[in-house]
């Protein structure tokens, strides 16, 4: 049976975290800001699927699960909050998102 | 090059290629298409290394409802193409090369690191992994779980309180 070491499984996950942050730093739309975080919440479940597997606990898989349910409720007011957002300001552009500004 | 390895490497590229253009594109939508190529990919990932109920956790929640939330509300709000800004000089020609440098050196630093060891592709295994999934959650994890309920009830009405309109 063949095997794929995990240092792989954790490259690729430090790869698209690292992603996940540039486009969370880099773009302007409130909704692609959005995506990004859900870019890097599934970097890191990425990683501890491959930790739960090499050291052969379930508790990774556990965490992953609950992961993706705090994921889901954060999607579900993230996206109320950003049509909110979006009728009162008439834009999508975080730049415009600047009342909290001095 | 086995079987494993190949789907690995194919995955892998996908996602990685799928997170490049959720940055590279400038509508919304295609954003919200190459997140959604990511997740598929990181599914087939999740059932190369044993854990199937994830994998089709991550597509029954992340992949159908999340995304499908998130393009709903491009098309309610009609997002168009983002408009661009000027970043500041040093942003551009320190802070992105450097943004690299840390994402390969983290990359570099797990790849060779030696608490990592390799694992197997238990495809076996996967029924029997459900199962003491599940035990698990249901025995040791009860609490929080049942906690998350309570969390996504609060969700609800989070998101019922955004939505209703001001009297």
């Amino acid at each position: 049976m063949s095997v794929i070491p995990v240092s792989y499984y954790l490259a690729l996950s430090a790869v698209l975290f690292g992603l996940g942050v540039i486009a969370f730093v880099f773009k302007r739309n409130v909704i692609t800001i959005f995506m990004s975080i859900e870019l890097m919440l599934n970097a890191v479940n990425l990683a501890f699927v491959a930790f739960a597997r090499a050291h052969n606990q379930l508790d990774g898989l556990v965490f992953v699960f609950f992961v993706i349910v705090v994921a889901a409720a954060e999607a579900a007011v993230g996206l109320a909050l950003v049509i909110m957002l979006a009728q009162n300001r008439q834009s999508l552009s975080v730049e415009r998102m600047n009342h909290l500004k001095l | 090059m086995t079987v494993p390895f190949l789907l690995f490497f194919v995955c892998g590229g996908l996602a990685v290629v799928g997170a490049i253009l959720v940055i590279a594109s400038r509508e919304p939508i295609h954003s919200a298409l190459a997140l959604i190529l990511v997740m598929v990919a990181l599914a087939v990932l999740y059932l190369l290394l044993g854990a199937p109920f994830i994998a089709a956790v991550q597509i029954i929640v992340y992949a159908g409802a999340i995304m499908v939330l998130f393009v709903f509300v491009i098309m309610l709000l009609n997002a168009g193409v983002e408009e661009r800004t000027d970043f500041s000089s040093i942003a551009k020609y320190v802070g992105l090369p450097l943004g690299f440098v840390l994402m390969l050196w983290a990359a570099h630093w797990l790849w060779h690191s030696q608490a990592a060891g390799a694992v197997g592709t238990a495809v076996s295994t996967a029924a029997a992994s459900s199962r003491e999934l599940s035990v698990e959650l249901f025995r040791q994890y009860l609490f929080p779980f049942e906690a998350t309920s309570i969390l996504i009830l609060i969700a609800i009405l989070g998101a019922l309180v955004l939505a209703k309109k001001e009297e």
